[in-house]
């Protein structure tokens, strides 16, 4: 083990306010009842700032500017002009993208090294990608001509917050649809520096609006008669609360929810490669990843030697100060997830699982769960069927491939899987078989904005990403 | 009047990412509309395509293994490059064509946008030319299209900037790259986009521009061994562009026959389409 000196990205470059109002109609409101709560930095519990909470009132008063902004201005725009303001959007993005970077790191608890390389770049890819889409709409594959759906109403999850957003309101707006969003309640800040983005790129109030809060406004946003689609990333259990809240409505709705991933490793695998691939998807941004590879199927014969390579390279990955550009691994975002994956974990030992976890060593403060892998995991244990959300991997065995697909589908989930193998014709064959909307095949956890993501089952219904993703925002 | 000489601009060619005069040592005179005198062009000669030929050749692997993205986002820079030196363009149109400031105006604006159009499509083409094939059997099967390699063009007389960037974009868009030779009478605004470009972040050599007489070029521009693709949109003389097409048929080139369409309607996907070759790929599924 090497020793390494602190290297903190400075936080100068952020500005944080003490408050922050709403963005409606491109202005920062106040809200109209008054109400407030803090976000705090989970590495160090220190509050970083008052958020307005979004009442019902405000949300209308969101819904009816996007609704005016969808009729008079954005809806008729041509779509070379709506892409220019995308363009713009993707500009600024990439030019601010350090401190946005930061700011994600401060606020979400994840590691510079993640926000700097992986976040923000995907970001402006996604605005960028999707600014190209508002002017060829008619070559995507919908028919000519294709119409926007109107107001969308979006929520979206704490673990990616700006990359989710980005998910969100670009192929809204290239479509032709304006938003309301609402960001997570852990992370709204990255989201409110977005609003001031829209202003800095000239976007015309009302098509981007951003209402803060926690579940009752989420639940006033997709529940509002006067949006026309929905669209949601977070927890399969809220997942369904918002269909069922939809359901009769004749509301559009695209859901992207939980997951169980299998990173299933066969006996042919380049192994230290698959470990690396093992290490990134559970351990990449603290496991708080829907598509994390959160079950190791590893065949049985080089069972022994992928867990002893495991441990040894688990043992190397540092965890601390998110800032610091050697961090792997961040903190947990918020004290609730890190009861509930202590919970779970506990669950898990209780149940027969042996956990292991490398020395490492947590902060005082903040909130800090070490990288965990429990072997001994049978299909009926929790952890191996709940998704926990943390940096925590189970590990399973196999004898055939056919046993590995059936436990990896072994699940209500079915958003991502992973393949490990040499023999392309087996990757393709496994590929085939699995239940899962993304497959990764000798990597994981790779996002592009060509590519469409979403999962099967529980995972939730949609694709965002790809020509495939405009579906969601065309009313086709 | 200010008593000050203004100093005035070399016309050179555009070749490899450099701005050389014509190896010829040859120049003609290029006149405005209105018949005065603008500047001397190089007038290129066989040997200068050649040149060209070889820098694109040179160029065109690295800029195709470019991200889509990355290809993407410096022609978006090409638009904003052009955007900023709107008044520049405005004036220089307008010298060589004639017309209305605000025609002249509309020109440039309908450039910069057809850009942008471009700029969307490097990393949209093969999800809409491409796709996955359901092959009758256990295999992956799936077809993406390719940049066809090294283009020659003869850009439109009578459109110098809009005809140029409307012919060249696709080009370049798709992964190519070309040598344009700019519209005779009109080259001086393709020789300033050529600046634009060179202050693009796009590689050297991916576009290289030629001034010169269109029945002296185009034969060699079509006969060049080394060359994939011909876009003759630029010869008006229908002998000459049938005996380019002859001479384009020899290494079975590509070739883009003559069109005088409408450069300030919509492009469709025909120019792309023409620039690209399609591969299909299969693998076994199977344990």
């Amino acid at each position: 083990m090497f020793e390494y000196a602190p290297a903190p990205e400075s936080r100068a470059i952020v500005d944080i306010k003490p408050s922050y109002g709403l963005f409606v109609n491109g202005e920062f409101v106040d809200p109209k009842e008054g109400g407030a709560f803090k976000s705090v930095n989970p590495a160090t519990e220190e509050t970083l700032a008052e958020i307005a909470e979004a009442s019902q009132a405000d949300v209308d008063a969101a819904v009816a500017a996007a609704r005016t902004a969808y009729q008079k201005v954005w809806g008729p725009m041509p779509g070379s002009e709506r892409a220019k303001y995308l363009y713009r959007i993707a500009r600024i993005i990439a030019e601010r993208s350090r401190e946005l970077a930061v700011l994600e790191s401060i606020d979400n608890g994840k590691p510079i090294k993640e926000t700097r390389d992986v976040d923000l770049p995907l970001v402006s890819a996604h605005f960028f990608y999707h600014a190209g889409w508002a002017d060829k709409l008619d070559h995507a594959g919908f028919g000519p001509q294709p119409r926007p759906v109107g107001v969308a109403g979006q929520v979206i999850p704490w673990n990616f917050p700006l990359l989710m957003l980005a998910w969100k309101v670009a192929p809204a707006l290239a479509c032709g649809n304006t938003v309301v969003l609402k960001p997570a309640e852990t992370t709204p800040l990255t989201a409110l520096a977005f609003a001031e983005i829209c202003r800095e790129a000239d976007l015309p109030p009302g098509v981007v609006n951003i209402v803060t809060g926690a579940g009752d406004t989420g639940a006033a946003v997709v529940s509002h008669p006067g949006v026309d689609k929905v669209a949601f990333t977070g927890s399969t259990a809220v997942g369904r609360l918002i269909a069922k809240s939809v359901a009769g409505t004749g509301k559009r709705l695209t859901l992207e929810l939980g997951g169980k991933a299998a990173n299933i490793v066969f006996a042919d695998a380049a192994i230290d490669q698959a470990v690396e691939g093992v290490v990134n998807g559970i351990f990449f941004n603290q496991g708080h990843v829907c598509c994390a590879g959160s079950r190791l199927l590893v065949q049985e014969s080089v069972a022994e030697e992928v867990l002893d390579r495991l441990k040894r390279r688990m043992s190397t990955l540092r965890l601390g100060d998110p800032l610091d550009k050697n961090t792997d691994i961040g903190a947990i975002n918020s004290a609730e997830q890190l009861t509930r994956i202590r919970e779970l974990t506990e669950v898990g030992s209780a149940e027969g699982a042996e956990p292991w976890s490398p020395q490492c060593p947590l902060p005082d403060t903040g909130y800090w769960f070490a990288p965990t892998i429990f072997t001994g995991v049978q299909q009926a244990h929790r952890i191996a069927r709940e998704e926990i959300f943390g940096p925590v991997l189970s590990v399973l065995t196999f004898r055939t491939p056919e046993e590995a697909i059936e436990k990896a589908n072994n699940t209500p989930y079915g958003l991502s899987a992973g393949v490990w193998t040499e023999k392309g014709s087996r990757m393709l064959w496994a590929a085939d078989r699995l239940k899962a909307g993304v497959v990764w095949a000798n990597t994981f956890n790779k996002f592009d904005a060509t590519s469409p993501f979403g999962g099967l089952k529980e995972s939730g219904y949609g694709r965002e990403g790809g020509r495939q993703g405009l579906e969601a925002y065309l009313d086709v | 009047m200010s008593d000050r000489l203004t100093v005035r601009k070399t016309y050179k060619l555009y070749l490899g990412g450099k701005f050389p005069r014509s190896e010829s040592g040859r120049t003609y005179p290029v006149k405005s509309a209105e018949g005065s005198g603008l500047a001397n062009a190089a007038l290129a000669s066989r040997k200068d395509v050649r040149d060209a030929v070889a820098a694109a050749r040179k160029a065109q692997p690295g800029w195709a293994a470019a991200t889509a993205y990355l290809r993407g986002q410096i022609l978006y820079r090409v638009a904003e490059m052009l955007e900023g030196r709107r008044a520049q363009f405005v004036a220089e149109v307008r010298d060589a064509r004639g017309g209305t400031v605000k025609a002249a105006t509309a020109e440039v604006d309908a450039a910069v946008d057809r850009l942008v159009w471009y700029a969307g499509w490097p990393d949209k083409l093969s999800q809409v030319l491409g796709g996955a094939n359901p092959v009758a059997g256990p295999y992956f099967n799936h077809t993406a299209p390719e940049p066809v390699g090294v283009v020659t063009q003869v850009a439109p007389q009578g459109e110098p900037l809009l005809g140029l960037v409307s012919v060249l974009a696709p080009v370049i868009a798709a992964g190519n790259a070309t040598v344009v030779l700019a519209a005779q009478e009109q080259p001086l605004p393709a020789i300033s986009f050529a600046e634009v470009l060179a202050t693009s972040d796009l590689p050297g050599g991916v576009v290289n521009v030629l001034s010169g007489r269109v029945a002296e070029l185009a034969p060699w521009l079509s006969s060049h061994s080394d060359v994939n693709a011909v876009d003759l949109t630029g010869v008006d003389d229908a002998e000459l562009a049938a005996e380019c097409e002859r001479a384009a048929a020899e290494n079975l080139k590509r070739v883009w026959r003559p069109v005088r369409p409408d450069w300030t309607a919509a492009p469709g996907l025909d120019r792309l389409r023409a620039c690209v070759e399609l591969k299909t790929v299969w693998h076994p599924a199977g344990l």
